[in-house]
């Protein structure tokens, strides 16, 4: 399998192709595409056989690892499992074949799902309203912030441009701030790992918009002073804005609502087993408290009766953030996965999913060293500062090392606050078996970091390519096949 | 819900005693006892696979699909076919199963096919650079708009009015809390109003926004666009049809600076409107302006070649609020599916595919103008176009439907001006016989 991949276009050759189209049965339009606006040179888009791209792309999916293959605990990532029935659903001919523009009577089905997943998601959440719109969580993040921005505006503080985020923050956290116009300010973190109440403080003005949290937070512990938080916040006239990356932990043990929360946005793909996709689609839900939700983008689904229309007359909505009502297909797969759930699955999920993170912890513990030592939620974050130190070794040569163990990385040198970071988030589709051999193989790197170095450093060996040259990626970029060839 | 839990009670207990604790609930006992729930209450199901199977299935059910209407709706999305393959790729559960492909020796696959599609997607935009996806065409023109502020250092963008109404107005959402102003350019018989455009166009002037073909169908004059824009220092925008463009010159050769536009046509369902995928194409010059992920070619320790993400000192993730975009997750798998699909078609299928598009819209225009309707511009036009009904298209489309029909896109809301304005969309899944039906239906039997 170590033979080298060829690119669609070294595979190309002219007169073979990939699809069947019928022959056209009408007559050639007699209006002519004017010459200035007709294309002078083909696209040289590959000619390649179906069985040539099956081929390849079979090939290339095999160079992956994936939830399907094995463990993968990317910390902050939620990697589930993404059930299969799901997948079914979603391509259901009703669901994954409906216009957006055709007539509301045509797709009750579709509204009533979208309608169904907002009510089932504000009870999860604790929150009063909810839109499906954005597309990500970070265009959840973004949505939100102008939905505070907008709801400020309104009350006629202008002046509250500063948005606060923890410095252990994602970075789409300031980044979506910048996109919402906020200037952004840093809490810092305490000896616990929360919000330093007392830094918080001092940031407060009547400048404040609000604060931007994630709870559990990127440590995967538990803002145990939340509710003092909330008060300081609302006591300023600001609002709370929750990251729901972490919402995995709380399904039924704690609602953002009840915490003071006014905004929270959830990601479908993490939470709620929507697959990642290598990337996206995603899906990033927010959910408001009554007072922001004229705020919320437009249209809003609305139920008269037995039926559900689109409510697209809302004066005070920040407006659209991407066309049309969101991800419609991710909805399915997320309504299906609760509806599969339950109340009581849903709480078992949380309550396996921080089970399984401090049973993880437990297991590898004394090897590294451990920036916060104490109960985790569905996630904990150790250093390999140790190794790096006494052996010269790196958090990042340790994961690389864990691959070849035929594990899947956990979340590297994030958060920030913490040197040589790994952040390990094992949910609750992973059985003990699965934990117990993932924290042998931690433990034997540990080792081989002492007795052999080198054999960590120069990892992955088992790879179809070893470690790739990132800086001269970026020094002299080659993005297309077209910049290969120049 | 078991079957996605793993773990038995005797998993559970053996667990818990590791951690020297009696109850999961000790695992809790951080959070503040206020705020501690019990569980979530009422929730619908649990339900068995075979339940839920009936439950969606009825409710799938209770939507009309396309393939049980013939569609000549488009504005933005439209009823292309989807060859098997591309299915057949996405539902490996190695892709889609798969993460954002932060470690590159495990994720060649996922990289290679983004390095694919941007090589694609270069080829048929005409452009030097493209990102590995943005959320759909009109969040993609947004963050355009930024890229041209920030690079010119103005706060100031022209769109032109014959840009998808939906996409106005998320750039206007998206600007507003920027300090950005949108001005909107008019048109004239269908396109930008060339005259209006250079009143408009002064050097405060970031970018001019437009689309082509543009919304109301019609093909703009981009390199003239081009050439006043750039007159003034300001770039030129242009979110594209991509099928369009195997037939069409492309923007980058006609003087387009960024190049946007909505991805659903190339072998993504309609699925009432998303997940599809946005591009972003952009010149050389604007490399390192680029929100989002970038694949780029690299070789490995043993000098082999391979792929990962690049320039991401661009990213939120590295520069935090002063990175080029907050976007991160972007929609990956779909244009793995519009990778696939350009594959598929290859260069000839794809010129065929449009060349179809193109005639039979061509045809079923000179059906309905023989039967009452009339061209409301004079412009050429490649796969929608639109007409003036004798009537009002709420009820010219609500006796479609009847037949079968999906009708075109009413234009009194977005364009009242245009008087019984209705948008039609022809792909080349759309038979002779549906045509000249649907042209007898729509000009028919008034009663």
């Amino acid at each position: 399998m170590k033979k080298p991949v060829k690119l669609l276009n070294e595979l190309s050759k002219p007169g073979r192709r990939a699809c069947s189209l019928p022959a056209s049965d009408v007559p050639e339009a007699s209006e002519k595409i004017p010459e200035k606006f007709a294309r002078k040179e083909d696209a040289a888009l590959p000619e390649v056989s179906e069985v040539d791209l099956i081929r390849h792309f079979t090939r290339l999916s095999q160079l992956n690892y994936a939830v399907d293959v094995g463990f993968y605990p990317l910390g902050s990532c939620t990697m589930k499992y993404n059930p299969k029935v799901n997948e079914r659903l979603s391509r259901l001919p009703g669901f994954l074949n409906l216009h957006p523009y055709q007539h509301k009577d045509l797709a009750q089905g579709a509204l009533e799902l979208m309608y169904g997943l907002k009510e089932m998601l504000c009870e999860i959440t604790g929150m009063d309203e909810l839109t499906l719109q954005p597309a990500a969580g970070a265009h959840g993040e973004m949505t939100g912030l102008m939905v505070i921005k907008a709801a400020l505006e309104h009350r006629g503080e202008k002046k509250r441009t500063k948005i606060i985020v923890p410095d252990s923050a994602h970075g789409t956290n300031p980044a979506s701030a910048t996109m919402a116009g906020f200037e952004v300010l840093v809490v810092t973190s305490d000896e616990r790992g929360n919000v330093d109440v007392e830094n918080l403080k001092s940031l407060m003005s009547d400048e404040v918009a609000g604060i931007m949290l994630t709870n559990p937070n990127t440590l995967g512990l538990f803002e145990e002073r939340i509710l003092e938080i909330a008060k300081i916040i609302h006591d300023a006239g600001g609002l709370l804005y929750y990251d729901g990356a972490n919402l995995n932990a709380n399904l039924g043990i704690a609602r953002p609502g009840d915490m003071g929360f006014d905004v929270v946005h959830l990601n479908l793909h993490k939470t709620f087993s929507t697959p990642h996709g290598g990337g996206g689609p995603g899906s990033g839900p927010i959910g408001v408290k009554e007072e922001l939700a004229p705020f919320l983008p437009k249209p809003v689904i609305v139920k008269e009766g037995n039926s559900y229309r689109f409510d697209y007359d809302r004066p005070l909505s920040i407006g659209k953030v991407r066309s049309f009502y969101g991800n419609f297909n991710v909805m399915v797969r997320a309504y299906a996965y609760i509806m599969t759930m339950g109340s009581e699955g849903l709480r078992r999920v949380a309550e396996d999913a921080v089970l399984n993170a401090n049973y993880l912890l437990e297991r590898v513990r004394e090897n590294f060293v451990l920036p916060f030592d104490r109960r985790c939620k569905h996630e904990f974050v150790i250093s390999g500062s140790r190794q790096k130190k006494e052996n010269g070794v790196t958090t990042l040569d340790m994961v690389k090392r864990l691959i070849d163990y035929g594990f899947h990385p956990p979340t590297v040198y994030f958060p920030l606050v913490v040197p040589e970071a790994m952040m390990v988030e094992p949910n609750e589709t992973e059985s003990i078996e699965e934990l117990d051999a993932f924290s042998e193989a931690l433990n034997a790197i540990a080792e081989e970091a002492r007795k052999d170095p080198e054999l960590v450093k120069n990892s992955p060996k088992t790879t179809p390519v070893t470690r790739l040259d990132e800086v001269t990626a970026a020094k002299r970029p080659v993005v297309t096949w077209i910049t290969e060839e120049e | 819900m078991s079957s996605y839990l793993p773990n038995t009670e005797a998993d559970r207990r053996k667990m818990l005693e590791a951690l020297g604790v009696s109850s999961v609930e000790d695992l809790f006992e951080d959070i503040p006892k206020e705020v501690r729930q019990k569980g979530v209450g009422g929730l619908p199901g649990p339900l068995s696979e075979d339940e839920l199977v009936r439950h969606l299935t009825a409710l799938s059910e209770r939507n009309c699909h396309l393939g049980q209407c013939v569609c000549f709706l488009g504005a933005g999305i439209y009823d292309h076919f989807v060859p098997s393959v591309v299915d057949a790729v996405v539902s490996r559960g190695e892709f889609y199963t798969a993460y954002t492909p932060y470690q590159p020796e495990i994720s060649q696959g996922t990289l290679t096919a983004a390095f694919e599609y941007q090589s694609m997607i270069c080829e048929l935009t005409g452009m030097y650079v493209t990102n590995a996806s943005m959320y759909d065409g009109a969040s993609a023109l947004a963050e355009a708009a930024f890229m041209a502020c920030g690079v010119t250092k103005r706060d100031k963008v022209l769109a032109a009015k014959t840009v998808h109404p939906e996409y106005r107005e998320v750039i206007r959402t998206y600007t507003r809390f920027r300090d950005v102003t949108v001005e909107e350019v008019g048109y004239k018989d269908g396109v930008l109003d060339l005259e209006d455009l250079a009143s408009k166009l002064d050097d405060s002037v970031a970018a001019v926004l437009v689309q082509s073909p543009n919304f109301l169908g019609v093909i703009e004059d981009v390199k003239t666009l081009a050439e006043m824009a750039h007159d003034k220092g300001a770039m030129l925008v242009v979110s594209a049809d991509p099928i369009s463009l195997a037939l069409l010159e492309p923007p980058g050769k006609l003087g387009a600076d960024i190049v946007t536009g909505e991805g659903q046509a190339l072998g993504n369902p309609a699925s009432f409107g998303g997940p599809h995928f946005g591009f972003l194409a952009a010149t050389k010059k604007l490399l390192r302006k680029m929100p989002g992920r970038i694949v780029g070619q690299t070789t490995d320790l043993e000098g082999r070649r391979g792929f990962v993400l690049t320039l991401q000192a661009r990213e939120q993730h590295i520069r935090r609020e002063k990175a080029t975009s907050n976007i991160c997750t972007n929609q990956a798998l779909c244009a793995l599916m519009g990778a696939v699909y350009m594959a598929s078609m290859g260069k000839e299928g794809l010129k065929d595919v449009a060349k179809l598009c193109y005639d039979k819209a061509h045809y079923t225009m000179e059906r309905l103008l023989e039967r009452g309707f009339e061209r409301a511009f004079g412009g050429p036009f490649f796969k929608e176009f639109t007409l003036r009904a004798p009537e009002p298209v709420e009820t010219l489309n609500a006796r479609l439907l009847r037949e079968g029909f999906l009708g075109g896109y009413d234009l009194s809301r977005d364009y009242p001006e245009i008087e019984n304005g209705w948008l039609v969309a022809v792909t080349e899944r759309r038979t002779r016989r549906e045509i000249d039906r649907f042209a007898e239906m729509a000009g028919g039997e008034k009663k």
